[in-house]
Formats: structure tokens, C-alpha cells, sequence
């Protein structure tokens, strides 16, 4: 554990963004907006509604959107935190200079991955204590919250990986940051347009709803789709039913974002520095 | 301690590298010289392990670049020609973070650093941001990260270029300095003149060929075999013009009016020199002086080139 916090690469990394007023910036301005939500949504209901009191299912509808809301917030800023990581070394010429000292490709890669990990977890456990605001209405459990955490964890992770290896791999941090947001709209919006579209052709096709292996693979790795089933559990049991496969989506998006995460880090340590004693 | 056999590196059709084969003993101080695309910044980022060669191998301290680019890299201290520096990181964070990227401890980051920032005549800035230092200062920080993990080989790019001459002499004293440390030192330069003084070994490189490698007198000698004489003297320049146009060995004679003196260059042998020189004095001409002009290593390198082409 030591080890990982002596990483040069990751001390630096820290140090410059907090030194940068824009993450401090950053962090307001997503807490005004989650603040603006909560609020807007209980004066809404209680005030509005003639009620005049929150009831538990209001505030599970509550947590949903948060969820939504953080979910977007980590795809939309993983990619803009870890695709220009390697390219902007490149582009500023620091990176050479990099590539000459005694770390190795693993810590260099590890150091700008976890650094920009870091900053998106403090996004959201910046806005813990608004989320958790759900709890004083009841309706959600705080072990539905922790596992809906270790889910975001790992999609920060996959798509940070992702990020990354465009970055060492493409020169320009244009070229990876759009190569990242195309996964990851691969990943959360067209993954869940072809879920449908499979499903929709296999009940057309056969006339009663066969079993669609890759309609299942589809669903299982679209993190909408992942966090619907996370949030209301009867969701899973419909993706069954139109696939006919009876495995769990969290198990197969787990099983798929380690795996991406494992490829994604394998690649960028390859590629970072050059490979001296290829023949060519 | 630097070896380099046959190497190679192609683009496509175009050798940017070709067949380099070059040894250095240990404490050398070696100047690269070459036009820009010769294959100077080739050569070395090879050695700095950032470019893999097509064929041919070096060695640093006997690593291979190869197949031990990590060792190699400990042994290394490089700058590249052109290096940008971190926002938001001051002077002593900027080397701190290095010492720490090459393994060294907190403790003895916390004894070099001062060390170093001293060396280069930065400790004033110790606590200014890096991007805000001028580029002679930045040359010189770039040059003291270079040193952070005390390397037995120094690979300095065109560490002179774009500075004004104030910098490029701060530049020029510190390098001397890591000379008497016993540094291994390769460096390229197009400020000829200035290798010359603090070279032991100079390379000509052109079209990524080492053209002429040797001392920087044997590298001189190799010009065709002229000398550029100078002779001051007293009294009517017109008739010393005169005499000095008879002899055979003499070309290019220039008359300068206000030193009262004459300059050309000499094909002959020392003992002609010397003759010469005996015959002005039989011909009843004042002789000041009698000397010859070192030649410029800029003339040098536009000879040996020029021939290369």
C-alpha cells in the first residue's frame, strides 16, 4: 500500500490537479447541481404536492435519478480525465523525459490511471452527504448503495483503462478523447440499442422468444442496463425472460469490465515505450 | 563505456542512421556535430532508449540498449533538444519528483536537491514555478534533472540552442564542470567554436553517416592540408603583398589596412613555413608577427561536408 502511494507519477498527478483551481471549481459546480436536485426534487413533493410530508417510494425515485446522475457523471468525465493522460505528456514533451527514469511502464500507467481515478471518487463521495440524504426518508438500503458504489468503481475503472490505453497509443489527445467517448457510447447507448434490436428480431424471426445468448452478452455489458437491475431488482428477471438466459448481469458485467480493465492496463504498458529488441 | 556497432535506423527508404560505429572511453567528453537531420537526435535517443534501432546495437557501460534498456537507463542522464516542463510544479518539486522517479530516497532527495539547484545556479528559484523560469533556466534545470541519479553517461541534445550568450556560457561553465567530475559527456552542438573548447573527441555526422571522428586537431588537420597565416607587419603593406604573392604555397592573400597586416592561406609543409618566413626576414621585411591562425571548426565541418555530398 505504501508502494502505491509513493508513486511518483501518482504524487505529481495529485499534487497538479488540486494546484489547479479548476478541480475545486469542478467539485462546487457538481455539488450545486446535485444540491439543486435534491432540494428542487423534496420542495417539489413536499411543498408542492399538498402532501406536505416525503414518502419512501418518492425518495427511492430520488435515489434512482442520483444514481442516473452519477452514472452519467462518470461516463461523461472518465474519458476527459484519462484520455489525454499519455498524449499530453507526448504533446507537452515531458514524456520522453518520463520514459528515461527507472519506472516502469506498469508505474508510470498506474500512476496517471489511479490519479484520475482518485479525483472522480472524490467527485462522488464529495457528494455522499447529498446523496445520503435519501436515507433520512427511508425507501433505500445503505447495502444497495455500497454495492451501486463498487459498480461505479469498476465502470470508472474500465472506462479509465480504456482511456488511458487510446492515450498511449494514439499520439494526439483529440484523436483518443474522441476514440474514448466512442466506446463509451458503444458501451452505454449503442450495447442497449442492439440488446433491443436482437431481441426485437429474435421474437419476429422465430415467433415466440428463443434463447439469445448474445442479447444477454449485450444487456449484461451496458452500464444503463446494469444499474436499472441494481436498482430494481425485477429488471434482471425481464432481461431473462427476452433472452432466455438465466445469468445474473452483474455477474457478466463484472466478469466483462475486469476483463477490459486487465486488456486495457496490458496494453498500455506494452505500448508506452518503445519495444528495443523487436526485429524487425 | 559507450559502444556503438553498426547501427541503423531506417524510414521507409530513408536511412536516418546508417551504419554508425563509434567507441567512447569512459570520461570522454564527445561532441556531435551535423546539420540538422543528420542523425545526431537519432543516435542519441537511441542511446536514451526511446527509439528502436533498426539493426546494429549500442551499449552503455556494456548494457545493451536491446535487451537491458533498463540498466542502460540508470546509467543515463538525458536531454533532449526540445523538453516541456509541468504547470504548477516549482523548481524543487520538479527535481524532487525525478529523484523520486528514479528510486532515491526522500531522505537523500531532501541532500541533492539543494546540491544540484546549486550546481546550476538556481537555488534563488528553488521555489518558483518551472513554466514561469526563462529558457536558459529551464536549459539548466533540465540539466541538473539529468544528474539527479548521478549518471555515468550524459547525453545533452543541443543544450545551447535558443540561448542568448549569457546562457549558453552559464551553459558552457557547467559543463565544464561535469567534466573535471569525470562525466561521460556526449553533446551536440551547432555552436562549433564552443565543442571545440570543451571537447575531447569530435563526430561528423552527415546524412546518417559518421563521416570523420577523431580529436578535435586530428579532425582540423583533416582540412586538405591549409593553413590561415597571419603577418603583421611594419611599414608599406603593398610591398609585403607582393612578396608573399610570388611564393607558390600562397593563396587568398588579404591585405588588412588597419592592422597593418596580411593573411593567407599556405599549402606547404612546416620546414616551407619556416623558409618562408626566414625569406621575408632576408628581404629586409619588418616582421611583427608570424602566426597561424587556428582553424575555425565551423570551416571544418562545412569542408568535410561539403565533400560528403
Amino acid at each position: 500500500m505504501k508502494q502505491v502511494f509513493s508513486n511518483p507519477v501518482l504524487v505529481k498527478e495529485i499534487k497538479l490537479r488540486f494546484r489547479s483551481p479548476k478541480s475545486f471549481i469542478g467539485i462546487l459546480f457538481y455539488l450545486i447541481a446535485m444540491c439543486i436536485f435534491v432540494f428542487g426534487f423534496i420542495l417539489l413533493t413536499t411543498q408542492f404536492s399538498g402532501t406536505g410530508y416525503f414518502r419512501p417510494e418518492e425518495s427511492f425515485f430520488m435515489f434512482t435519478m442520483l444514481t442516473y446522475i452519477q452514472l452519467g457523471l462518470i461516463l461523461f468525465i472518465t474519458p476527459g480525465l484519462t484520455a489525454g493522460a499519455i498524449s499530453t505528456e507526448r504533446e507537452k514533451q515531458t514524456l520522453n523525459i518520463l520514459l528515461t527514469t527507472s519506472q516502469t511502464s506498469f508505474q508510470i500507467i498506474f500512476g496517471k490511471l489511479t490519479s484520475s481515478i482518485a479525483f472522480l471518487l472524490l467527485l462522488l463521495i464529495a457528494g455522499l452527504p447529498i446523496y445520503s440524504m435519501v436515507f433520512l426518508f427511508g425507501g433505500v438500503s445503505p447495502s444497495q448503495l455500497g454495492i451501486i458504489f463498487l459498480f461505479f468503481f469498476l465502470t470508472m475503472l474500465a472506462i479509465g483503462s480504456i482511456g488511458i490505453m487510446y492515450s498511449t497509443i494514439i499520439r494526439k489527445t483529440i484523436v483518443s478523447m474522441i476514440a474514448t467517448y466512442g466506446t463509451m457510447i458503444f458501451l452505454s447507448a449503442v450495447t442497449g440499442f442492439i440488446y433491443l434490436v436482437i431481441t426485437g428480431m429474435n421474437t419476429m424471426v422465430a415467433g415466440s422468444i428463443s434463447s439469445s445468448p448474445v442479447g444477454h452478452f449485450f444487456a449484461s455489458i451496458n452500464p444503463v442496463v446494469l444499474v436499472l437491475t441494481l436498482v430494481s431488482p425485477g429488471s434482471d428477471t425481464f432481461i431473462t425472460d427476452t433472452t432466455k438466459v438465466d445469468f445474473p448481469i452483474w455477474v457478466g458485467y463484472a466478469i466483462f469490465y475486469i476483463c477490459i480493465t486487465a486488456f486495457a492496463i496490458f496494453i498500455s504498458v506494452k505500448k508506452l515505450r518503445v519495444n528495443m529488441n523487436r526485429t524487425k | 563505456m559507450i559502444e556503438i556497432k553498426g547501427l541503423s535506423k531506417k524510414y521507409g527508404a530513408f536511412y536516418a542512421l546508417n551504419d554508425l560505429n563509434l567507441t567512447l572511453q569512459e570520461g570522454t567528453v564527445f561532441g556531435f556535430v551535423g546539420a540538422n537531420g543528420a542523425g545526431k537526435s537519432t543516435t542519441f535517443s537511441i542511446l536514451a532508449t526511446l527509439l528502436q534501432p533498426t539493426s546494429g546495437d549500442a551499449f552503455v557501460n556494456g548494457k545493451s540498449v536491446r535487451t537491458d534498456a533498463n540498466e542502460v537507463r540508470k546509467q543515463i542522464g538525458y536531454m533532449p533538444d526540445f523538453f516541456g516542463v509541468y504547470d504548477q510544479l516549482k523548481a524543487n518539486e520538479y527535481l524532487d519528483f525525478y529523484g523520486a522517479s528514479y528510486g532515491i530516497s526522500e531522505a537523500e532527495r531532501k541532500i541533492l536537491i539543494p546540491q544540484l539547484l546549486e550546481l546550476v545556479n538556481l537555488t534563488h528559484k528553488r521555489y518558483e514555478y518551472v513554466d514561469l523560469l526563462s529558457r536558459g533556466m529551464k536549459q539548466r534545470l533540465c540539466l541538473a534533472r539529468s544528474l539527479i541519479h548521478d549518471p555515468k553517461v550524459l547525453i545533452l541534445d543541443e543544450p545551447a540552442s535558443g540561448l542568448d550568450p549569457r546562457a549558453r556560457v552559464e551553459m558552457r561553465d557547467i559543463l565544464k564542470q561535469l567534466k573535471g567530475m569525470g562525466k561521460t559527456i556526449l553533446i551536440s552542438s551547432h555552436i562549433l567554436p564552443e565543442l571545440a573548447e570543451m571537447c575531447d573527441e569530435i563526430g561528423v555526422i552527415d546524412g546518417g553517416r559518421l563521416i570523420a571522428h577523431g580529436s578535435v586537431s586530428e579532425i582540423q588537420s583533416k582540412l586538405a592540408g591549409e593553413r590561415h597565416i597571419t603577418v603583421k607587419v611594419k611599414g608599406l603593406l603593398e610591398n609585403v603583398a607582393t612578396f608573399f604573392e610570388e611564393d607558390p604555397f600562397i593563396s587568398s592573400i588579404e591585405m588588412h589596412l588597419e592592422k597593418n597586416a596580411v593573411t593567407f592561406n599556405y599549402r606547404g609543409t612546416e620546414d616551407d613555413q619556416i623558409n618562408l618566413l626566414k625569406k621575408a626576414m632576408d628581404h629586409s621585411i619588418k616582421v611583427i608577427s608570424f602566426s597561424e591562425t587556428e582553424t575555425d571548426l565551423e570551416d571544418v565541418f562545412m569542408e568535410i561536408t561539403k565533400g560528403a555530398k
